[in-house]
């Protein structure tokens, strides 16, 4: 029993960043109709450039801050200079460009910092403590609080403020927003800030487990895409939701299901998506306006 | 004294034109109604104002000019406008219809006392605040619509066939709100009907508009009085 919940909660903390991603997956997808494949390299860079900040000196938590400062102003750029001229193209086209963001982010990085591993600080302290009996680390809980925390924060954005409201609207329908003067491409722009931020999290979230490298983050944005599909597209809290059942059912399986193992983990989100999809197309939390594509 | 000025207004979509050379003027709290029948170029001259679509010709108003705005701009000076099909956000509960129509006002309490005021002059939506638009009744949804567009304090409200899908009945209560607020807000209104009957009663001046041109003009009564245009254009 203890071991099952140790599995559990080392599962919820992996699934946590991958939640993140699949979060910044579907606000980009519910704003531009596209699914980002650059998300994850992205992230990558900011990370790296956290990791830089780090080597000149400056404390953690510091260089952290201007990290996700920067991606967000990197998400901004990219916006209007890869899709902003496309928002009247047909998605296939914008599908190329992100496959396209996602080779030159990686080609950058490599470019900039070369392509061998760099151990990348933890933000959390090391050891753990126990809740009756079962050992928690301190990185696992720290990582699910943040995202907690991340959640909660782009949940109320968008329940609550009139900035959220008018993103959402954005998101829905362009031309009505336009006519009760919502500043459509402000919004989007927004949207894409926000989302790279939130990559960029869960980047600085993984890099302490897996070293730092130009490919970290490509796994993981598989593991984002397989939740965003469980979780439902057009659903931020399927979006978490579909992380940490990715993560907790992936960490199950590599457990107790003998043949899987380590190496062939990446067996059980494949399944999971195979399983939700055949159940409910649309995802667990997703709404059948998205069955159209 | 006029408000809106159009003068040779041409638009079309690609390379078909929908307008030629419409001219037409609304003076200060008059409460035109723009007649024809489907594809008459109705909405084509409506979305031409909003700047929804690229026109060509001249469209002052109150002494600008509208050529030269964006659509926010166009919002911002004032012109409203409710689209064909309610134009409200279906999958947004009432309540955050109304505050979407109050993006341009940035003062919160603003909005807030003018949702009240809305919320007193429509019982039913303020009972229905909290559901979604979509899950409105037709009529509702053109009276939150209208509360939509009305959120963003417009001068000129611009509005696409109110009637079209609705009782009768709701369809004269819409137009009755539509004189009244002509009479005591002091609002100037363009609404674009194919029902002739019903808001010649309402309006004070009427166009009828037939293929692309403006074909006749006239007070609301004579043009209701005139069997000519009854018969040619608007199908009686």
């Amino acid at each position: 029993m203890t071991l099952f919940v140790q599995i559990i909660v080392s599962g919820l903390a992996t699934g946590a960043i991958y939640s993140a991603l699949a979060l910044a997956l579907v606000l980009i997808f519910r704003a531009t109709n596209v699914v980002n494949f650059g998300q994850g390299e992205m992230a990558t860079f900011s990370a790296y450039f956290t990791w830089q900040l780090c080597l000149w000196g400056l404390p953690l938590w510091l260089s952290i801050a201007i990290g996700l400062a920067c991606s967000f102003l990197l998400g901004v750029l990219t916006f209007r200079l890869f899709i902003r001229p496309l928002l009247a193209a047909p998605v296939e086209a914008t599908v190329v460009v992100t496959l396209g963001m996602f080779v030159l982010f990686q080609a950058m990085v490599t470019w900039l910092w070369g392509a061998e591993q760099k151990p990348f600080p933890s933000l959390f302290p090391e050891g753990s403590f126990s809740l009756g009996d079962v050992r928690i680390l301190a990185s696992s809980a720290g990582t699910l609080l943040m995202l907690i925390v991340l959640a909660a924060v782009i949940g109320c954005l968008f329940a609550f403020t009139r900035l959220g409201l008018s993103m959402r609207a954005a998101a829905f329908d362009r031309v009505r927003s336009v006519l009760v003067g919502v500043n459509v491409e402000r919004m989007l722009m927004l949207g894409w800030g926000f989302a790279a931020v939130i990559g960029t999290v869960a980047a600085v979230l993984v890099a302490p487990r897996l070293f730092l490298s130009p490919t970290m983050m490509t796994p993981i944005l598989f593991y984002g895409l397989a939740a965003a599909t469980v979780g439902g597209w057009d659903s931020p809290l399927g979006a978490v939701a579909g992380g940490l059942l990715v993560g907790v059912s992936e960490s199950l399986g590599a457990n107790y299901v003998g043949f899987l193992g380590a190496d062939m983990r990446i067996a059980v989100p494949i399944v999971l998506t195979l399983f939700v999809l055949l159940v409910k197309p649309v995802g667990l939390f997703g709404s059948q306006k998205v069955t159209k594509l | 004294m006029t408000l809106l000025d159009i003068r040779n207004l041409s638009a079309g979509y690609g390379k078909v034109r929908a307008l030629f050379d419409c001219t037409l003027g609304i003076g200060e709290n008059e409460f035109v109604v723009l007649l024809g029948a489907n594809g008459a170029g109705k909405t084509t001259l409506l979305r031409a104002l909003s700047g929804t679509i690229r026109s060509s010709g001249e469209i002052a108003y109150g002494g600008s000019d509208l050529q030269k705005m964006a659509p926010e701009r166009r919002l911002q000076c004032g012109i409203a406008q409710i689209p064909q099909g309610r134009g409200t956000f279906t999958e947004f509960t009432v309540d955050e219809n109304l505050t979407l129509g109050a993006t341009i006002v940035s003062d919160s309490r603003r909005v807030r006392r003018d949702k009240e005021r809305w919320y007193d002059r429509f019982p039913r939506l303020r009972e229905r605040r909290s559901q979604l638009a979509g899950n409105l009744s037709g009529g509702e949804q053109q009276m939150l619509a209208v509360a939509r567009a009305l959120m963003s304090r417009p001068k000129l409200l611009l509005c696409d066939e109110p009637s079209l899908g609705l009782a009768p009945v709701i369809t004269r209560e819409i137009f009755a709100i539509f004189k009244e607020l002509r009479d005591t807000d002091g609002m100037t209104l363009l609404v674009v009907e194919q029902n002739a009957d019903l808001s010649l009663k309402f309006a004070d001046r009427a166009y009828v508009i037939e293929a692309g041109h403006i074909v006749s003009e006239g007070s609301a009564s004579a043009i209701l009085a005139d069997e000519h245009i009854q018969k040619s254009y608007l199908g009686d």
